[in-house]
């Protein structure tokens, strides 16, 4: 009788031969794994909507997809990449909201070939989304429509009507492209003015925080005042921000008197509570009045921005979805994001999130979800901009964006007019924010 | 044949011996037992701090060393200096009164009767205990712009409403407020353990020498607790000077850039502006600064430890 031992040289060799005899099985998850750090949307039940797609796609592709939902309260999400992009390790598929495309440019997978043939399917995307996302002819991201919105106004119909004597539903009517013609800057000063004397002034911060910055950034643009224009020479000393500067400080002394210390919570609570006339905001704090002030809700109307010198200027905020080049699935990563991007996701993810999310493709800005939210029914029509009424456009475009963004996160529109306001001569005012920006030139 | 022993390599006995000596020495005991933290401190000290100082001479893309460039540049900003200013104001007039005040309630506490005491000692350690990120953001409401509690309290005596973070004085007051709330009772706990090793005996002397209440303050409690308050008055700058949480919570350090301190400026500049370099730098301007409050702080221990 023969007795073998199995040794561990042995049982090592046996191992190694059977792994590589082994015929090849294709297993639930056999094209790899994917991990996806989403943005955390704040509408209840809006990202089981999204998971539900991406799971589809997962077993339809045989990929195992784990999806991380983080929120940018606090500016996590902000952290995640920037330490993402540092340790040069994280999350296959990254949400990146407006500037940080272009900041993490060279870590960033170009994507033309999933967003051209997107654009040719579902129609142009805007200048901003263009502008954010395509550095040196690279897309660098897949326009999401997930957290993407429109910061316009949201009014009070009934205060707008009783203290301005303005109709907004009839300047911007359900199913039909806006008359406004009339809805000018000067029509909107001369509101603001009313309704701060009626006890219910609007709601539109001064801070140094997105709602505040992106307001004053419109108003600028439709002054066609630019502090730094595209070649990045600095243009604060010109007319047009001359006169955008006296609009908005003259505009500001109508607004509430803390102004300057909003955050993005602020123009909210102040709709909610039924103090303020008008705010700039997507249609989030409209839900939340749905749910915490039924009456102050059914009067909220969300409609395109007042006109100005140069033209109609809407503040829009992308989100893309981005593949990092250190990504180790960036195949699969593009066969999701192309698979998201189509009309039937898209809908639903428009749907899900309550009319919110804004798809950046023009063929899709008339989703029926728009038309059918309520209350008053029809609140969130022009909403998406259908019919191109405004030019969509972000704060401190279009300087280069290392330069732009700079602007943008230190809030200089906002100080300038704050400091103005506060007194300080307007040239002074200029030089402090030339002094400022010319620190933002350093490479 | 002292020479030809010299030479005779060490045999293996000899080795384990002198390990065996070496393992028996105290220095080495301490620094055995002191290495996991060693490597700890090394960990999550040294080599973000070297690693900072690293970013702070790149340039701003990350691609080139610039050496102290960054540094240069930031001289010569207005802002730099107003955050230099804001960041001195905040720390040393917040460490007087979390001192003044500590010291104040510590008196109260230690004439207390030592049956209740205990209870008023827990609920006086309540802000320090509460994370500060949690309790700033109740005081945010009671400072909140437009629905301030503070406001409508005064609004019902007839007071003007008080821009608590919307005017720059009064939102450096507001952080400075709350500052001293939370750090008060570290200061607090930290001057009664020192009053309760105060001798009985040196008061009972000074009251028969006729000493009033303040002598007795100035001449007894004061001497007897000097290194504690050194010490703690030290070591609070250092943790307010790098304060980071109040500011991000209550103001973001605005309104125009009035309250920023090096770290939420840092912040501002390096991770939400995307000039990683330039955050480090900025950052890195508090080591001076902390280094000098350090440096007292070694000196009075090692001072205080030769007395004992």
């Amino acid at each position: 009788m023969s007795k073998t031992s199995l040794t561990r040289r042995s049982f090592t060799a046996a191992a190694s031969a059977a792994a590589v005899a082994a015929p090849f099985v294709r297993g639930a998850h056999a094209a790899g794994k994917l991990t996806m750090g989403l943005w955390d949307h704040w509408v209840p039940g809006a990202n089981k909507v999204s998971e539900a797609l991406i799971r589809e796609w997962a077993d339809k592709e045989k990929v195992e997809v784990t999806i991380d939902y983080i929120t940018s309260q606090s500016n996590k999400l902000l952290l995640t990449m920037a330490a993402e992009a540092q340790a040069k390790s994280g999350h296959d598929i990254m949400a990146m909201s407006t500037w940080y495309p272009a900041r993490y440019a060279e870590q960033l997978v170009p994507v033309n070939d999933i967003v051209e043939p997107l654009i040719k399917q579902n129609g142009a995307v805007n200048a901003t989304v263009e502008y954010l996302g395509k550095v040196g002819g690279k897309w660098l991201g897949v326009p999401a429509t997930i957290g993407s919105q429109m910061k316009g106004p949201c009014s009070r119909l009934d205060l707008m009507k009783e203290l301005a004597g303005l109709d907004m539903k009839e300047m911007y009517p359900v199913g039909a492209p806006p008359k406004a013609d009339n809805w000018t800057l000067d029509t909107f000063l001369k509101a603001a003015e009313a309704c701060h004397k009626g006890g219910h002034a609007f709601g539109i911060g001064l801070g140094n925080t997105s709602d505040s910055v992106d307001t004053a950034g419109a108003i600028f643009h439709s002054f066609g005042a630019q502090l730094v224009n595209a070649k990045g020479d600095i243009t604060v000393k010109s007319d047009p921000v001359r006169k955008a500067l006296d609009y908005g400080k003259r505009l500001a002394a109508f607004l509430p008197e803390d102004a300057p210390a909003w955050d993005d919570a602020s123009n909210n609570k102040w709709l909610v509570s039924g103090k303020g006339a008008l705010i700039m905001n997507p249609p989030s704090a409209w839900a939340v009045a749905k749910r915490d002030a039924p009456k102050v809700a059914e009067q909220c109307w969300h409609h395109g921005f007042p006109a100005g010198p140069n033209g109609r200027f809407g503040p829009f905020l992308p989100f893309f979805w981005t593949t990092w080049n250190f990504s180790k699935n960036q195949s699969a990563a593009k066969s999701l994001l192309a698979a998201l991007s189509q009309p039937p996701a898209v809908e639903k993810l428009v749907a899900a999130s309550g009319g919110y999310d804004l798809p950046s493709f023009a063929n899709l800005t008339t989703l029926k979800t728009w038309a059918e939210e309520e209350p008053p029914k029809g609140t969130l029509y022009h909403y998406p901009n259908p019919y191109n009424h405004q030019t969509l456009s972000i704060a401190a475009a279009p300087a280069p964006h290392k330069i732009a963004e700079q602007i943008y996160t230190q809030g200089i529109h906002t100080q300038m007019i704050v400091r103005h306001l506060k007194g300080e001569v307007m040239e002074k005012t200029l030089d402090w924010a030339s002094a400022e920006i010319e620190g933002f030139m350093r490479n | 044949m002292a020479d030809i022993a010299a030479q005779v390599p060490f045999s293996g006995a000899d080795r384990r011996s002198s390990l065996h000596k070496l393992m028996q020495r105290k220095s080495t005991i301490a620094f055995l037992m002191a290495l996991p933290l060693i490597l700890l401190i090394g960990v999550l000290v040294a080599y973000p701090a070297g690693y900072a100082v690293y970013l702070a001479m790149l340039n701003k893309g990350m691609t080139r060393f610039v050496g102290l460039s960054n540094f240069g540049f930031l001289f010569g900003r207005d802002t730099f200096w107003m955050v230099v200013y804001q960041s001195c104001l905040f720390a040393i007039s917040a460490v007087i009164f979390k001192a003044l005040i500590g010291f104040v309630v510590a008196h109260f506490v230690h004439n207390i009767p030592a049956k209740g005491q205990r209870k008023w000692r827990g609920m006086l350690l309540v802000p320090w205990v509460i994370p500060p990120a949690m309790s700033t953001l109740a005081w945010l409401w009671l400072f909140d712009p437009s629905y301030s509690a503070f406001n409508w309290i005064l609004a019902h005596f007839g007071i003007d409403r008080i821009p608590w973070t919307g005017e720059a004085s009064w939102a450096r007051f507001s952080i400075i407020l709350v500052n001293i709330w939370v750090g008060a009772p570290f200061f607090m706990i930290m001057y009664l353990a020192a009053l309760k090793s105060v001798p009985e005996q040196l008061y009972e002397a000074a009251a028969i020498d006729g000493a009033t209440w303040w002598q007795r303050i100035w001449y007894v409690t004061l001497p007897m607790m000097r290194n504690i308050i050194a010490i703690t008055a030290l070591f609070s700058l250092i943790v307010t000077f790098a304060n980071f949480d109040i500011v991000r919570v209550l103001t973001a350090g605005g309104p125009l850039n009035s309250t920023h301190l090096f770290a939420t400026w840092a912040f501002r500049v390096g991770i939400e502006s995307g000039d990683i370099p330039l955050g480090a730098t900025v950052s890195l301007f508090m080591v001076p600064i902390l280094a000098i409050a350090a440096t007292f702080i070694l000196r009075d221990i090692t001072k205080r430890g030769s007395e004992v």
